[in-house]
């Protein structure tokens, strides 16, 4: 069984999910951050809306900043939320 | 303590909801101290964008709100000869008029610590995990607020220093 992810959803990513996180367990071929986006995307509108432009969609890995290309193997904890607008 | 040894001289990272008292945190920065030559103080405020909003919601990332900023500050320390800070970032409804953000270096020299408060701002404002959503005056449903060009750019020109 792969390994369980925990999915965390921030500001309007986590208002059009419907959920600040959950538990997944992403079928293998989901390699990349970028496959993790398509594959929830997949998984019901609420996702599909969320993702709707994934160019804008920043992500975190064990709660540092990452790619979308980057590999998710290993990880424990990945969020997904919009351009940062603090300070 | 006059010397308080290598930890006196890191950026303390503060993550809350409560207010910040400015003055307080530069006088526990300085007191005893007789090395520091400068300290730059810069406060973020919330405003109401001409009566528009009646707050500003901010939501954060738990545990990664830390770590991006201790991130930033450890990165400030490196190419800075620092004498200590502080940053502050508060979340949750926060009200025109009430302090945001604050970022407090201290220094030998002007130049170093006006330096690197001007670059944790920047790197603050594009790195770390806050969101801000507005409260509107008419009772309607505010939007988030959308990230801003210029900051990408304040935050790029670092790289080539």
């Amino acid at each position: 069984m792969a390994p369980e992810l925990k999915l965390s959803y921030f500001a309007w990513v986590r208002e059009r999910v419907g959920k600040s996180d959950e538990t997944l367990n992403p079928p293998a071929d989901v390699r990349t951050i970028a496959d993790l986006i398509a594959w929830l995307s997949s998984r019901g509108e609420e996702y599909a809306y969320a993702f709707d432009n994934p160019t804008v969609i920043r992500a975190a890995m064990d709660r540092k900043h990452v790619k979308q290309d980057s590999a998710i193997e290993g990880a424990r904890e990945i969020a997904f939320f919009p351009p940062m607008t603090g300070g | 303590m006059v010397d308080g040894g290598a930890d006196a001289n890191r950026i303390k990272v503060q993550i809350q909801h409560e207010d910040f008292d400015a003055a307080a945190e530069v006088a526990a920065l300085t007191k005893g101290r007789l090395d520091v030559g400068a300290v730059v103080t810069f406060t973020g405020l919330c405003r109401d964008e001409g009566a528009k909003l009646t707050a500003l919601e901010l939501e954060h990332y738990p545990g990664m709100a830390e770590d991006e900023i201790a991130r930033v500050a450890a990165e400030a320390e490196n190419r800075w000869s620092l004498l200590g800070g502080v940053a502050i970032h508060r979340y949750g409804k926060i009200a025109p008029g009430e302090n945001i953000v604050l970022v407090v270096i201290a220094s030998s020299h002007r130049a170093a610590a006006f330096a690197a408060a001007e670059f944790m701002m920047d790197y603050l404002k594009t790195r770390a995990p806050f969101w801000k959503k507005e409260h509107l005056a008419d009772g309607g449903a505010g939007d988030w607020v959308e990230a801003r060009d210029a900051d990408d750019h304040a935050a790029d020109r670092w790289r080539k220093a």
